[in-house]
């Protein structure tokens, strides 16, 4: 190749997509997180307090799970659009099989992983595009969830909304929940070896493979992740609804998708923030409660959504365009 | 070879048999034959060099040696055994062979540690990350001293001078396997001129470690100036191997190039002289020489692959559709792409539809296209090209790869552009349709048609009116038709020839 | 199966999806012993419209090569839907505001999504994902406002039926056939066919890519807007969750009607026979009493094995 001057040189090619400083992924987010949280605290200082927190917070608590799930598919550069769908599956299992049979509501959640893992499976072997496998997936989890829980209603066994009902000492179980994630996630992606390799399939497939590592157990284990994830999720959703209903989850997809983006990922190039995605879904949360607080009516929370997912690929478009 | 044959093989003290031996290696693509028997010995702790020019077949030999390509015939011998048809990538890592090629295998998400960790399975566990900093961080303090490369940043932020840096330290890191032998392909390309020299100091290093170095560059003075022995490639065979003290640049110049029989030239147009201009680019200090193109003129672009002939075509197919300062193009452009399966082909689509696919402004009346003149244009230039098909409604696919090309070119003819903008197009094409083709080139440059040729195949240069010879993004020799010698291209392609204006 | 035979099918992938439609009428009709049979096609076909309508636009996006696809179906039908019904407000005379209101709103969702995808570069696929949840969230707002009723003359047209036939299926199964000629011989139809099969090809002959792709997502946008609005008159008024359906609905007609997903082709007629089979699907297992949770679980097994099965085109990376 031409040579260029050695260092000074603009990255060119599939390298441009990894030139954002990476301590800029996640500041960003996070210094959006602080304004919108100071911007509720003002309006509502009663907000501000231990409960008030957990009030405020306390369905974010399917939504990081949600995420987690989201970036992990999206981390091999990926998209679920199944992912609401199967948090209302999990959900109607929960207030049903759960409670009435235990051992058989188990054995459902965890095929219901497995499964997610041959969804995996298929997409790589039969190089399937995600955005319609994972489309027709949620038409069986609606499916599915109408079988178990044909009308809202159910009750979860009782340890789970006791669960979600635990005051933890100092923080809020909603905080201590993220914090504990985005650790978690920080460290299975970013700090174990195998990580390292998961997040090279996202980066240079191709590379990863003729290094020996097998791309079909990549995927699958991180599909197997984000069907971990969607289980919690779902539980998660249950404890605090205390019913089932088939539809409930379907916001969720949404959420997850621009918390993963907004918290810092791109689509392309396994470039992905674990933390960035729990302060992503955070945002994607409050902005609905701002909404409120702002005395907007709730019929705008999709716009708003979509519009901060749309506002933030704008931009760093744009920067992309510019900068390169 | 089983795993633990590797195993003892690699752990074998360094002695002075070959490390690898290629005996008899052949390979063909098709109709192409890209390797015609090569054997080539590579000692422990030597620095080999091969050079050649366009389709000597280098990469594809490095390639065989590298595992990511079966031979079709012959034997590859690592440390005196055979190696047997279980030859891959995985097996040449675990006997010790590295490879650093052009296009970059790290993943850019990644920082330099990382992808340290990829290639080696055995960094893993808690303290990894710490371990695989150490591992890459002192290769690289081998190789570039004073480098100043964060390991931890992802490397797609890095300048492509520092991931090649670290493309190439990664080779020479070693966890369980040691390094026996490293294929370097033009690691110097992207390096600036510290760098490179910190690299080619390094080799004298590791060779007095008993590692054995393939080094591939198209810099002669690096490769006099350090390999050991050098092997010259030329379609498909080693015709020559010197001790690298024994040549100078001139002497490889001259194995590199072609004593051939000589074929009738076509006389140059005439009439290239008045045409109008339809090509002219600004002279700029680091472009001294300017391209011109006339109406009529077939303009050849020559020198290695990848040295900016094929950025001055799309520059050109880019400039006649927009405005561009430097870049004065007067008429309307057609494009032959050489790679057809990803620029060329509609591979669902018929002949007569691959044809006339340049053309449909002129075939459609307010946006409606006309089938009976469609099939006329196709079928006339099914005839005049002699497109070998029973009819223009056969699927593109069915045609051999030959008459697959012959389709784009009429898909350019079709289109009755000005401008005609060749990127390599008859490649792996059979001689006897690149005859045919030459011949309509130079009646369509009779009728005034403009050909700017990129060809990586110095004998097509016959055909040209004038061939700008390329070295590493800029011009370095403009060669009339009468003066033209392969001698002379080879020259400019390497840099050693002088910037000479016509 | 013979050579040529299997090559006579390949080249009508629209046949499986009719053939297969045959097969489940013919099981309904087991079932039911053959009672009100054409009755059940005629109402197959007047639902079919409504996918097929938004078909068209969805397999123009995905002929037109992989990353391109319309998300933002649901939202602009459903946000066309309440704002055409809503400036009808029950009477005739507002029959052409609400008309007119419907092809703005096609228009300007088409141009909302274009700007998104080749203004600020967003990927098709999320760009139409984002924009379709705020036309949804649009829709959510209005409605509060309206409750209106639609036009009586666009009701009766949307349910009319000619000799049997729903007229609007009529009407849809011409535009269709339109659609056919002009993907093959029209610049426009070539030129997506040509961009779905090699874009960069495309490019270095010389096509307008950009106004191609530009002109498939208006007319999707406009398609479905079109879609809302007649959906919404034949159920007497537009609702929330009128749209959520034809997410997946859309692609899977288009997919199931032989249309491959790597683009390059179109099945303009496949769209039909998958949209009626899809209906008679859902028939077939109401009549053997089955929940809605059986229809969907079929449906997406349906389309996830329909996609498992299909030969695709070489694909390397």
């Amino acid at each position: 190749m031409p040579a260029a001057p050695g260092a000074g040189a603009a990255p060119r090619g599939p390298y441009r997509v990894a030139s954002h400083g990476s301590a800029l992924r996640v500041g960003l987010p996070a210094a959006a997180l602080i304004v919108m949280l100071g911007l509720i605290f003002t309006m509502q200082p009663r907000a501000m307090s231990y409960f008030g927190l957990t009030v405020l917070l306390g369905f974010t608590l399917p939504a990081i799970f949600a995420a987690m799930a989201q970036m992990a598919v999206i981390a091999v550069g990926d998209i679920d659009l199944g992912i609401g769908p199967f948090i209302s599956l999990i959900n109607c299992i929960a207030a049903t099989l759960l409670a009435q049979h235990p051992v058989l509501g188990w054995l459902a959640l965890a095929a219901l992983v497995a499964l997610y893992a041959a969804m995996g499976a298929l997409i790589h072997l039969r190089r399937l595009p995600s955005i319609v496998v994972t489309l027709g997936a949620s038409f069986v989890w609606l499916g599915l969830a109408l079988l178990v829980l044909p009308s809202p209603g159910g009750a979860p066994p009782a340890w789970l909304p006791a669960l979600l009902g635990w005051h933890p000492p100092l923080l809020p179980l909603p905080v201590l929940a993220s914090l504990l994630l985005a650790a978690l996630g920080e460290f299975l992606l970013m700090h174990t070896s195998y990580g390292v390799v998961l997040r090279g399939i996202g980066g240079n497939p191709r590379a990863i493979e003729r290094a020996g590592w097998s791309l079909l157990a990549g995927r699958m284990s991180l599909y197997a992740l984000a069907g971990l994830s969607g289980v919690i999720a779902g539980l998660a959703l249950t404890g605090l609804n205390t019913a089932g209903d088939a539809t409930v989850g379907a916001q969720y997809t949404l959420i997850s998708i621009a918390a993963v983006i907004v918290g810092g990922g791109e689509f392309v190039g396994g470039i992905v923030t674990p933390a960035g995605t729990v302060i992503g879904a955070w945002i994607m949360l409050l902005a609905g409660s701002l909404l409120s607080f702002l005395n907007i009516s709730t019929d705008w929370q999709l716009s708003v959504q979509g519009g901060i997912l749309i506002v933030v690929l704008g931009l760093r478009a744009l920067n992309r365009w510019s900068g390169a | 070879m089983t795993e633990q044959a590797s195993e003892a093989l690699v752990q074998l003290p360094f002695d002075q048999l070959p490390y690898v031996q290629l005996l008899g290696i052949r390979k063909s693509f098709g109709a192409v034959r890209a390797l015609a028997g090569v054997d080539l010995a590579i000692p422990s702790g030597r620095m080999i060099s091969v050079v050649g020019h366009n389709g000597a077949g280098k990469s594809t030999l490095m390639q065989i040696l590298a595992g990511t390509l079966a031979p079709d015939a012959g034997t590859i011998r690592v440390g005196g055994h055979e190696v047997g048809a279980g030859y891959g990538v995985r097996r040449a890592g675990a006997l010790g062979i590295r490879c650093v090629f052009q296009e970059l295998s790290l993943c850019p998400n990644l920082s330099a540690e990382e992808n340290t960790r990829v290639v080696h399975p055995a960094l893993a566990g808690p303290g990894w990350r710490r371990r695989a900093r150490r591992l890459i961080g002192a290769a690289l303090d081998a190789i570039f001293p004073g480098h100043g490369i964060d390991t931890r940043r992802p490397v797609g932020f890095l300048p492509i001078g520092q991931r090649q840096m670290v493309e190439t330290a990664r080779a020479f890191t070693e966890t369980d396997r040691p390094v026996r032998l490293v294929i370097l392909d033009e690691p110097t390309a992207s390096l600036d001129a510290t760098a490179a020299e910190q690299l080619l100091r390094y080799t004298a290093e590791a060779r007095a470690r008993g590692v054995a170095v393939v080094f591939i560059s198209h810099r002669l003075p690096e490769i006099l100036g350090h390999a050991d022995e050098i092997f010259v490639m030329r379609d498909g065979q080693v015709v020559g191997s010197e001790e690298a003290g024994a040549l100078d640049e001139q002497q490889l110049v001259e194995m590199m190039g072609v004593v051939r029989a000589v074929e009738p030239t076509p006389k140059a147009s005439a009439q290239a002289e008045r045409g109008e201009i339809r090509v002219e680019q600004q002279a700029r200090p680091d472009a001294p020489v300017p391209v011109r193109l006339r109406a009529g003129e077939v303009v050849g672009l020559a020198g290695l692959a990848g040295h900016g002939q094929r950025a001055l075509l799309q520059a050109v197919f880019d400039a006649a559709h927009h405005r561009r300062a430097q870049l004065r193009v007067a008429g309307s452009v057609a494009y032959v792409s050489g790679d057809r399966r990803t620029e060329g082909i509609f591979p669902l689509w018929s002949v007569g539809l691959n044809t006339t696919i340049g053309n449909l402004r002129r075939l459609a009346r307010l946006g409606w296209l006309s089938a009976a003149r469609e099939a006329a244009l196709a079928e006339e230039w099914r005839t005049r090209l002699d497109i070998r098909t029973p009819d223009i409604g056969r699927p593109i696919m069915s045609l051999s790869g030959g008459n697959q090309q012959k389709v784009l070119v009429a898909r350019a003819f079709a289109a009755e552009a000005d401008i005609i903008l060749f990127d390599d197009p008859l490649r792996g094409v059979d001689v006897a349709t690149k005859r045919e083709l030459y011949q309509h080139v130079r009646r369509a440059a009779d009728a005034g048609r403009a050909f700017l040729w990129y060809t990586t195949e110095n004998s097509e240069l016959v055909n040209c009116d004038r061939v700008y010879v390329f070295y590493r993004g800029a011009i370095t020799d403009e060669i009339a038709h009468a003066e033209l010698s392969d001698e002379r291209v080879i020259r400019a392609s390497f840099g050693t020839g002088q910037t000479v204006g016509v | 199966m013979s050579g040529s035979i299997r090559a006579w099918l390949d080249a009508r992938p629209w046949i499986w999806s009719f053939a297969a439609a045959v097969v489940v009428w013919l099981v309904t009709a087991l079932v039911v012993q053959g009672r009100g049979m054409l009755a059940t096609l005629a109402v197959a076909l007047q639902f079919a419209t409504f996918y097929a309508i938004v078909g068209i636009g969805q397999m123009l996006a995905i002929a037109a090569g992989p990353g391109n696809i319309d998300l933002s179906i649901p939202g602009v039908m459903t946000f066309a839907g309440y704002v055409a019904i809503g400036l009808m407000n029950g009477t005739n005379a507002g029959v052409v505001a609400g008309i007119a209101a419907c092809a703005a709103i096609g228009v300007a969702a088409g141009v909302f999504n274009v700007g998104l995808i080749q203004g600020l570069r967003i990927p098709p696929m999320i760009g139409t994902l984002a924009a379709g949840f705020v036309f949804q969230s649009m829709a959510t707002a209005y409605s509060h406002t309206t409750n209106a009723a639609p036009a009586p003359l666009l009701v009766a047209f949307s349910a009319a039926r000619l000799l049997g036939v729903p007229l609007i299926a009529l009407i849809f199964i011409v535009l269709t056939a339109l659609v056919a000629v002009a993907l093959g011989r029209s610049v426009f139809g070539r030129s997506v066919l040509a961009i779905g099969q090699n874009v960069q090809a495309a490019r270095l002959a010389g096509l307008a890519v950009r106004r191609t792709l530009a002109l498939v997502y208006l007319a999707s946008a406009v398609l479905a807007a079109v879609a809302g609005m007649l959906l919404a008159a034949y159920s007497g008024g537009a609702a929330l969750d009128m749209g959520s359906d034809y997410l997946l609905m859309s692609i899977a007609v288009v997919v199931l009607g032989g249309t491959a997903i790597s683009g390059g082709q179109a099945s303009p007629a496949g769209l039909w026979g998958a949209a009626i089979l899809l209906d008679l699907v859902v028939t077939m297992l109401n009549v053997m009493h089955v929940g809605a949770g059986v229809r969907y679980l079929v449906t997406g097994i349906i389309i996830i094995g329909v996609l498992t099965l299909a030969k695709g085109r070489d694909q390397t990376t």
